[in-house]
């Protein structure tokens, strides 16, 4: 999951004060410790949730508090678009790391290459790993061991106003030529553009990308691939799409003016996320909240696909107090925690168990999203994973704003890649 | 006597000046330099490989596109805020009514934290909902792109760069004015010099020690101004506003893992650079008969 770049914030961060956590025994250890000690000590633990999810997020990691009582978990909300560099930063730095942080699933296989997470094979931290979907478990894998526990799950679909479509006439677009068609008629009748592009972030680009047959890079093969005929295609599309008026775009603050848009109706449709449900619902066309609609991301001309995010639990390997940091790991990817932020934010769970569960599986986005999850791109999980989005941001500004042809913008992408991945063709 | 002086500039600028021109000769990453995390230690694994760094960014497009843009951006934004401090400073350097609420008005963009004002700027700016569209939509004027158009995006930036700056220039400047002596204005008035001569001939003269030192200073900022860039645009749309010292940044902080080594090299050059840049300066002003 990637949200837009979120600004600088001056949270102020204080490293926990961690105590050992095999001192004081006698209690009992239902909590698998191993050690045969009560867990104790601080839990310093980063959440990159939204500002529509947080309120929920902090209360289920204090949660953990009532299981663990001698356990004090410090939540820390780091906004997603600065979560990179400041754990990049405390962790190379060696101070002021937290514990566990939400990672996504892109970092975890950068993090772990640079030595800042802690295995988690055979620890308490991985609990019932039969349970997790499988296309879950990929990201947390890096060089045949695990790095993390999964915790949420996520894909892009495309959000819709029923009301303006219904006004204009037109059916859900199932690719972007019958969107660029359909958006004649929703200009002419409703007055609302047809759909909010993000032209700032780089993973909204895959759509487009996947829509073509095409990829960023074959990491078995270790072959470049944005730069071919699918790329230029992709390319092609979102400059068509915006040129034609069919679509308006920013280059900056997408995340924020997307939401805005699609809240206040001045755009029909926007591709979007779980993680901005919530955050949609509370705007004025969707008082009714049955007007939003969500269908898959509308294909290109040979495919369509769209690509698999989500978050997952890293425990940081100078963590100070390692037993209580599995523990919450365990606590935060368990089925129980992972139902209630379904219950709450509609978030899709990573244990198939919790899709029985009937209140989930009734969840209306839940029905509708697990199975483009199920459906979608994993991408590769590998050390650059997370550095090959910066040239396509980059470059899908340049097209977007005509400083670049889509050719020379697939070129400069590939070139940039083969610069970052030394030994790829 | 100097030994303090001595110790404390070795410690605070000799040894990551000398630090970061050892790194622009290896080819240290986030990968290979030595860490220390909770038990583990990694050691340091980089090796030294010259001047490879050196040649790889100047043989790069990238660098002199960037370097042509920042020369571009430091001359304008030098420029205008010069001008119009100027111009400002002129207009307060006389009895008015209200002056110290002009001067307190005029100082206040100082005194806000830049990255406020880069924010608030950043909103006025905001092509759908921000203020200064909505303005012109009143006019009846159609939308501008301010940040995400390449050639409406620099002049964005410029302007914000010359808003933060402008008080700087006008308080120095203002302060060379009142060291001219007023009767030298007086005494040219009676050999019947107009306006634009005494300013010529007074003025310019007058403020030549004051503006050389501030145009040198602004443009030393303006060259490695961060701020405006990172917040504002974050370089983009594209890399349309990227300036040298956001590359350097990008390099070391954006890439994974991060180029320690050719971000030191970028830096090692954005020195040089401004080195040569004052040294060629002073030349230019001590030609002139000015001793600085």
């Amino acid at each position: 999951m990637r949200r837009g770049i979120r600004g600088v914030t001056a949270t102020a961060l204080v490293a926990g004060l961690a105590l050992a956590a095999t001192a004081c025994g006698g209690g009992d250890s239902s909590d698998g410790a191993g050690s045969g000690g009560e867990l104790s000590g601080t839990v310093t633990f980063w959440d990159t949730s939204n500002d529509a999810e947080k309120a929920t997020y902090r209360k289920l990691a204090e949660g953990f508090q009532k299981e663990h009582p001698k356990v004090h978990v410090k939540y820390v909300n780091v906004p997603f678009g600065d979560a990179n560099a400041k754990f990049k930063n405390a962790a190379g730095g060696n101070s002021g790391a937290p514990d566990v942080m939400r990672t996504e699933v892109a970092w975890v296989a950068d993090f772990a290459n640079l030595g800042y997470l802690a295995p988690l094979d055979g620890t308490p931290a991985l609990d019932k790993t039969d349970d997790y979907l499988p296309q879950a478990v990929g990201s947390t894998r890096f060089k045949g061991k695990t790095y993390a526990a999964p915790q949420v799950i996520d894909t892009l679909a495309l959000f819709y106003n029923k009301k303006l479509l219904k006004d204009a006439g037109v059916e859900v677009p199932r690719n972007f030529a019958e969107l660029a068609t359909a958006a004649k008629k929703i200009k002419a009748k409703t007055g609302a553009t047809a759909l909010y592009l993000r032209g700032d972030d780089p993973y909204w680009f895959l759509p487009y990308l996947y829509g073509e047959g095409g990829n960023m890079v074959d990491a078995r093969d270790k072959v470049v691939e944005i730069d071919d005929g699918a790329g230029v295609k992709a390319f092609k599309t979102i400059k068509s799409l915006v040129d034609s008026k069919a679509a308006v775009t920013d280059a900056t603050d997408g995340q924020e003016n997307q939401l805005r848009a699609l809240k206040d109706g001045t755009v029909a449709m926007a591709v979007d996320g779980p993680w901005d449900i919530e955050g949609a619902r509370a705007g004025k066309s969707f008082k009714d909240k049955k007007n939003l609609g969500v269908a898959p991301v509308p294909g290109g001309s040979t495919a369509q696909g769209s690509p698999q995010g989500g978050w997952n639990l890293s425990v940081y390997a100078g963590s100070k107090n390692l037993q209580a940091s599995y523990a919450f790991v365990k606590y935060m990817s368990s089925a129980k925690v992972q139902q209630q932020t379904n219950e709450k934010l509609s978030l899709l769970p990573t244990r198939k168990s919790v899709y029985e569960v009937p209140a989930v599986k009734n969840n209306e986005m839940v029905k509708f999203f697990k199975p483009a999850v199920d459906g979608a791109v994993q991408r590769p999980w590998i050390a650059e994973g997370n550095s090959l989005f910066e040239p396509i941001k980059v470059q899908m500004n340049k097209v977007l704003t005509g400083s670049a042809t889509p050719e020379q913008a697939a070129k400069a992408t590939g070139d940039a890649y083969r610069k970052l991945l030394k030994d790829y063709k | 006597m100097v030994a303090p002086v001595v110790l404390v500039i070795g410690v605070i600028i000799g040894y990551p000046l000398v630090r970061g021109v050892f790194l622009s000769l290896t080819d240290a990453n986030e990968a290979n330099v030595e860490r220390n995390i909770g038990v583990n230690h990694l050691p340091a694994t980089y090796k030294f490989t010259g001047l490879d760094n050196y040649r790889a960014v100047l043989s790069d497009s990238v660098f002199w596109d960037r370097l042509g843009w920042t020369v571009l951006w430091t001359v304008g934004c030098v420029s205008l805020t010069f001008l119009i401090g100027l111009a400002l400073a002129n207009m307060l350097n006389r009895t008015l009514r209200g002056r110290t609420f002009y001067r307190l008005a005029l100082i206040l963009p100082w005194a806000i934290p830049a990255f406020i004002s880069v924010f608030t700027w950043r909103m006025l700016y905001n092509e759908k909902s921000g203020i200064l569209n909505k303005l012109l939509a009143g006019g009846g004027i159609d939308a501008v792109p301010w940040l995400n158009d390449p050639t409406w995006a620099k002049l964005s930036v410029i302007a914000v760069n010359v808003w933060l700056g402008v008080p700087f220039m006008l308080v120095a400047l203002l302060g060379g004015l009142q060291s001219i002596p007023g009767e030298l204005y007086e005494a040219a008035e009676m050999d019947g010099a107009g306006p634009w001569q005494r300013f010529r001939n007074i003025t310019v003269p007058g403020l030549r020690a004051v503006s050389s030192t501030v145009i040198l200073l602004s443009t030393i900022w303006t060259f490695n101004m961060f701020p405006v860039i990172f917040l504002l645009t974050r370089g983009g749309p594209g890399d349309a506003t990227e300036i040298l010292v956001t590359y350097a940044y990008r390099l070391s902080f954006i890439d994974s893992p991060r180029n320690f080594s050719e971000s030191a090299a970028w830096g090692v050059l954005i020195l040089v650079l401004l080195s040569v840049v004052a040294v060629v300066y002073r030349r230019a002003l001590r030609k002139q008969g000015e001793v600085w």
